[in-house]
């Protein structure tokens, strides 16, 4: 009890909700960071998975890549890339760039294998059907193939931006910016109320990233495909994976 | 750069920290396993406690590993295992029931009601022919488990210098600014990863020869994100 009205305590502060250091600050920098990261890795791995699952060319070089990917612990890249881009830029080359460039890693094979699976798993007689209507292989691909596979891709991207928004936190260890910030803080003056005022934050922000990514992936999937998605056999099922995400 | 004198003379600490990584690694994947694969048996025989198992899982897995490091630091302490691991644990639970889960839910009801028409006992027909059949996606979760887990021991490193296996390195390099310590960290890290990574894959594939993915789709390992 006594913990939860320090947390309270911390979190009504009007001191904390200003300046710098406070709430609303880390807010916006744990989002632009996060978001970012994402854009960036959207704008990497979303054309290569549409060329490998199209052509089929290169996929098992594709997919090994982001096994490997998916082994990289974050930690170990923030602080690998901190030397290299604090060089570049001493200020936030120190503060942002070393997250940033961790989380773009962080975000890749997920939106690859989603998008690689979900084009690839498109029914030939489909394809067929376009092809034999006159169309382009990118017509097939806008037209046809990206419609289809839109639940599966999505998926990809919003399992990606849950790792990325828990994931952000970890660049506060070695003075970056963002929620994590209270939970480094709070760790090292031995605060417990900045702990799990940070911690109540930064469970909020990760749980409502779920749900607008769940929401949007709802939005943009055509009724006619939700429902044919269900008739897949369960292993192929996107919304019942054997579990590709996970935060390192 | 790379100052090669310092680490001749840390091979010891090197040797000592990997050995302590891999063992905070081995804990987490064997308890987070016996206690997913109780709760899938379970799942599996009671299909109504599956839902909030696997709700509970997922909202533990939502939490960022920094903030639940932290959050249990004023419960079990700064410096103990226990707030260690218990993150640790609690991060398997849902890649692990998921994956038993699956595994079980992909044996073919022809395979099950032939066993049952054999006089199988339902934990003979559990043991002999749901297991085996259901290992290439238990051994995909083992798989994920393990990779992830050793990422995540790297953070330990924040509860002290007792923990952190091969994250010892890194948060005492940044101190310090020290590159070739961050690096010493860092790369052996990074390469128990991968090497893991391997071995498990070799592993699956020797278990379940009849599985061979014909194409990386089947992969079950490459199995898609929610």
């Amino acid at each position: 009890m006594e913990l939860f009205s320090e947390v309270a305590a911390w979190l009504t502060d009007p001191t904390n909700w200003s300046g710098s250091g406070g709430i609303p600050t880390r807010l916006l920098e744990h989002l632009a960071v996060s978001l970012a990261s994402l854009l960036l890795a959207v704008a990497i791995a979303l054309p290569i998975g549409l060329f490998v699952g199209h052509t089929r060319r290169g996929a098992s070089v594709a997919v090994n890549l982001a096994n490997l990917g998916r082994a990289l612990p974050t930690l170990a890249l923030i602080t690998i890339f901190l030397p290299v881009t604090v060089l570049i830029d001493p200020q936030l080359g120190f503060k942002v760039y070393p997250t940033l460039l961790a989380l773009v890693v962080l975000g890749l094979p997920p939106i690859l294998v989603n998008t690689y699976v979900g084009i690839s798993g498109v029914e030939a007689d489909l394809v067929e059907a376009g092809r034999g209507m006159g169309m382009r292989e990118v017509e097939i691909l806008r037209r046809v193939e990206v419609p289809v596979a839109i639940p599966v891709i999505a998926g990809g991207i919003r399992s990606a931006a849950s790792q990325i928004v828990a994931t952000a936190t970890l660049g506060a260890i070695f003075g970056g910016v963002g929620l994590g910030r209270y939970l480094v803080e709070g760790i090292a003056q031995n605060d417990n109320g900045m702990i799990f005022g940070g911690v109540t934050l930064v469970a909020a922000l990760s749980l409502a990233t779920e749900f607008v990514f769940a929401l949007i992936q709802r939005r943009i999937t055509s009724p006619g495909i939700a429902q044919s998605v269900l008739a897949w056999p369960a292993s192929r099922q996107p919304g019942r994976p054997s579990g590709a995400e996970f935060h390192t | 750069m790379i100052d090669w004198a310092w680490v001749a003379d840390h091979l010891d600490e090197l040797a000592f920290r990997t050995l302590q990584h891999l063992y905070l690694t081995a804990i987490a994947v064997v308890a987070g396993f016996i206690i997913s694969f109780g709760l899938a048996v379970w799942s599996v025989r009671r299909r109504a406690v599956y839902p909030p198992i696997a709700g509970f899982a997922g909202i533990l897995y939502t939490i960022p590993s920094l903030a639940m490091f932290a959050a249990l630091v004023p419960v079990t302490g700064l410096r103990s295992i226990v707030t260690a691991e218990v993150p640790l644990i609690a991060y398997t639970l849902l890649i692990f029931t998921r994956n038993i889960v699956s595994g079980f839910d992909a044996v073919p009801r022809e395979v099950l009601e032939a066993a049952d028409g054999m006089g199988y006992t339902s934990r003979r027909r559990l043991l002999q022919v749901e297991l085996p059949l259901a290992i290439p996606l238990v051994i995909a979760g083992i798989r994920l488990a393990t990779v992830s887990t050793i990422g995540l021991v790297t953070i330990t490193g924040i509860l002290g210098d007792g923990l952190g296996g091969l994250g010892f390195f890194i948060f005492e390099a940044y101190r310090r600014s020290f590159l070739t310590e961050t690096l010493v960290g860092a790369v052996p890290l990074m390469i128990l990863a991968v090497v893991a990574d391997l071995i498990l894959v070799r592993l699956q594939r020797r278990l379940t020869p009849w599985n061979r993915p014909t194409r990386a789709a089947d992969d079950p390992t490459i199995a898609m994100a929610p």
